[in-house]
């Protein structure tokens, strides 16, 4: 029985590096979606057809303050792993609904960005630099309230379970997703928005 | 919106056919599903269908049900061949026909799509499955249940171009669907909308695979394969895998922003408020030229085993067959603009890519080279793999010189749209991907059923397809060449073309005969399936499928192989020394039907999507979220296997080297 159980500890740890690079994989299309909606607004941004252009659509304070809470939330994220790998699930759970509350805030903060634009009659279909503004941005946004779930969803399983191998691997995949999707605002931060202002 | 507006969108009864051509195929499809469903249930197979295959993990079975899939495609497919070919045979002068001009764009657009995505990438993530785990020496892929979901949303997008014979039209648009045609303002029906969704979800279906094959090629060969020993089907896959990898999320997003232009009335690719049209096109083929090398690497694959098997030698230049490949993978990314020429870049782009094309011929070439050099002076058995692949190294050599014409611009400028190139990607396709294919079918079919395919059926399809192909296509790059284009519904008669248009109906009356052939090639075998009856090793095999018993067992390798040098059982077999046979412990995972549950909601979600019932749409997503939640927090997936088990079991089995 012992000698199973050394096979099958074996067996899962070389599951988890084949999990944890598949789904790196999984990343780097995503990374290729998020690069071909960067083309298209590069191709897109310029006339503005009578609607809102990059220059006086958005307050560059209000996305630095989002930028900020979403890097935090990574910050949290990190620290969530680190506890974990350290055994804490008490510090876990505690930084990873600090990773919640923050990614939340972030969502809320676009959501409220985009009703204004299109309160204002500057939704995505008054023209194409528009359309690839609100999909580009649209999208990310998409991703990180996926990532609110599941976050909501890992927090059940280690409140059930604890820190099993199998809820260690998600958290790590989880990890991945959210630095991820960190590096991708950084991008929106400085093509859609920085050279935006210019 | 009124409340019939809400419950059925835009569904209502004026979407039924409106013709006896668009009548009788609803009326075939919907009499075929019935007739299978009845069969089911009258043989009261439907719990056998259920454990056994449609929940199975096991990724040779998913791979026979992919191909099953794909062959009943390549009928719908075919048929709509049929019905172009005799259109463009009849319809001249004062004759028009049996098509309107309206349903012959639907005919040659659900053609295309069909075929590209229903019938060649099916058949290939089929004989993936088949083989990649077999021979790299594992006993399943890295995902087994991502595997599962993938094959069912492939077969959701399946059910979903079926829909539109019943109910509603399709795309006139094309096999691309080029805006601003595909917009709403000129394509106002859901036809467009049944194009966009199901290729997203088979797209979706595939780009899951792609990452699944990569990863379990990359993680999950044998110990002692390094990377110069993985078998050359192996290499080409993986190749494929990556081009799948970085290509198909290009095609996601061009997909998504059609419909969000058609539905949510945005500007991507429209004509007015600062839409681009060409960008759909230049994105549409960064992901559509890939993909034709995504389907043709895998049938180099096949011919990289089947020539040196039949022909009893080495693969000859092995290193440079997996250069080429990745010389191929890399060039494929930056040729995609000679598919729009005459977009006018300008002369400096157009002549950059114009090289880039002409030098894939180079690395191509290679292969084509290495395969003869195998077979020169091998010993060659003349078995139908090896007709398919003679046939395929003619046609697909002569396909490629057209292509190679095409790729100067100036001459392209004559031949842009024309027949000559719809000859030409007809010959790479069907004589380079599907030859390699139904080849890649003779030659592993043994391995997964236990018993070979009839070898004189497949003479006479092969015969058959060969001759027709010539027939069905020869002339029409001459028809090309005299200036015809593609997707004419009608000519004048004083071109004088029929002649060549009837003798293309002939041919393609002659593949349609050869495909009976490969039909009835499936009913001889099982009949006589006693009598060809085989070993684990029925072909004198190189690579390490051919060491396990014949049909493979459902964990593939009893005791996990070792491997030494590049053909490892070949190596065995002449240096006479066996694999270790050591049995341990291994677990495998347990039969899910979450897949395929997954899948018949992200259906609903599109057929949904594509008549605008929302409530649909959110029934199917939230159905699809719950149970992919539901299925991660199953812990209970796998089942474990003792060695001593797997000893009783293999010594009622027929190893391999006692024949």
């Amino acid at each position: 029985m012992n000698d199973t159980n050394e096979i099958l500890s074996v067996d899962e740890r070389s599951k988890g590096s084949t999990t944890v690079f598949g789904f790196w994989l999984y990343l780097m299309t995503d990374l290729v979606l998020f690069a071909s909606l960067f083309a298209v607004f590069a191709v897109l941004r310029g006339p503005a057809f009578g609607g809102a252009s990059m220059g006086n659509m958005f307050s560059l304070p209000y996305v630095l303050v989002e930028t900020i809470v979403l890097l935090s939330s990574s910050f949290a994220c990190g620290i969530a792993l680190l506890c974990a790998r350290a055994g804490s699930i008490r510090g876990a759970l505690a930084w990873l609904s600090a990773t919640f509350v923050l990614g939340a805030i972030f969502v809320g903060m676009e959501v409220s960005e985009f009703s204004s634009l299109i309160a204002q009659g500057d939704g995505p279909s008054k023209n194409g630099f528009l359309s690839s503004y609100f999909t580009l941005v649209g999208t990310h946004g998409t991703h990180v309230a996926i990532g609110l779930l599941w976050l909501l969803i890992l927090i059940v399983a280690m409140l059930q379970r604890g820190l099993t191998h199998g809820n260690m691997r998600k958290l790590a995949l989880f990890a991945m997703f959210w630095h991820f999707l960190e590096i991708v605002w950084i991008f929106i931060f400085t093509i859609v928005y920085l050279t935006g202002s210019l | 919106m009124s409340l019939q507006e809400f419950i059925f969108g835009k569904l209502s009864w004026s979407v039924l056919p409106d013709n006896l051509i668009a009548w009788s195929g609803a009326i075939i499809l919907l009499a075929g599903v019935v007739a299978v469903l009845a069969a089911i249930t009258y043989f009261g197979r439907w719990k056998w269908l259920w454990s056994e295959w449609l929940t199975s993990l096991d990724p040779k079975k998913i791979g026979v049900m992919y191909i099953v899939v794909a062959g009943a495609m390549l009928i719908r497919g075919g048929a709509d061949a049929l019905l172009i070919r005799t259109q463009q045979a009849t319809s001249v002068g004062d004759s028009f026909g049996i098509l309107s001009a309206t349903h012959f764009q639907e005919i040659f657009s659900a053609h295309g799509s069909i075929m590209i995505f229903f019938v060649a990438m099916g058949f290939m993530f089929g004989l993936i499955n088949l083989v990649v785990p077999l021979q790299i020496g594992a006993r399943d892929v890295a995902f087994p249940f991502l595997n599962s979901a993938s094959f069912w949303l492939f077969c959701a997008g399946a059910a979903l171009i079926n829909c539109s014979l019943l109910l509603g039209d399709f795309s006139t648009a094309g096999w691309l669907a080029y805006p601003p045609l595909s917009e709403l303002a000129y394509s106002p029906t859901t036809g467009v909308d049944y194009w966009i969704w199901s290729l997203q979800i088979a797209g979706l279906g595939s780009l899951l695979s792609g990452v699944n094959f990569f990863a379990t090629i990359v993680k999950m060969r044998a110990k002692g394969m390094t990377w110069m020993r993985l078998p050359m089907f192996c290499w080409t896959v993986l190749g494929s895998m990556s081009l799948v990898v970085f290509a198909f999320p290009i095609l996601t997003v061009t997909l998504a922003l059609l419909y969000l232009d058609r539905t949510a009335a945005m500007h991507f690719f429209t004509a007015g408020q600062g839409g681009n049209m060409m960008m759909y096109v230049n994105l549409i083929w960064a992901w559509g030229h890939p993909e034709v090398y995504i389907l043709i690497l895998p049938a180099f694959g096949v011919f990289s085993e089947i020539v040196p098997v039949f022909s009893s030698k080495k693969l000859a230049g092995y290193t440079s067959m997996v250069l080429s490949i990745w010389a191929i993978v890399v060039l494929s990314f930056i040729v995609w603009l000679h598919h729009f020429f005459t977009m006018g870049a300008g002369a400096d782009v157009n002549a950059f890519f114009g090289i880039m094309t002409a030098v894939i011929a180079v690395p191509t070439g290679v292969k084509i080279f290495n395969w003869l050099f195998t077979m020169y002076r091998g010993k060659i058995r003349f078995t139908s793999p090896m007709l398919w692949f003679m046939g395929f190294v003619v046609l697909f050599t002569l396909g490629g010189v057209a292509g190679v014409i095409m790729a100067e611009p100036p001459a392209d400028y004559e031949l842009h749209n024309s027949l000559f190139l719809v000859a030409h990607f007809h010959t790479m396709i069907v004589s380079g991907v599907l030859f390699g294919y139904f080849a890649g079918l003779t030659y592993w079919f043994p391995k997964i059923f236990g018993f070979r395919l009839d070898e004189k059926w497949g003479i006479r399809a092969f015969w058959l397809w060969l001759i027709g192909f010539i027939l069905a296509f020869g002339p029409l790059y001459l028809l090309g060449l005299e200036g015809a284009t593609r997707r004419l519904d009608h000519y004048s008669a004083s071109l004088g073309w029929q002649p060549l248009f009837a003798v293309a109906g002939i041919g393609a009356i002659l593949i349609a005969i050869g495909f009976c052939c490969q039909i009835a090639q499936l009913v001889a075998s099982i009949r006589l399936r006693h009598e060809n009856r085989t070993s684990g090793d029925p072909w004198n095999g190189r690579t390490l499928e051919w060491s396990v018993s014949s049909p493979a067992p459902s964990y593939n390798f009893a005791a996990q192989p070792v491997v030494h040098a590049r053909d490892e059982f070949w190596e065995e077999k002449m240096s006479g020394s066996k694999q270790d046979r050591q049995f341990e412990d291994f677990s495998m995972p347990k039969n899910s039907g979450a897949g395929a549950i997954i899948a018949a909601f992200v259906f609903v979600l599109a057929f949904g999507a594509v008549w605008h019932i929302w409530w649909l749409v959110a029934l199917g997503l939230l159905g699809a979220a719950t149970t992919l939640i539901l299925r991660t927090f199953d812990e209970d997936t796998e089942v474990y296997i003792r060695a001593s088990e797997v000893a009783h079991r293999e010594a009622g089995l027929r190893p391999a080297s006692a024949v």
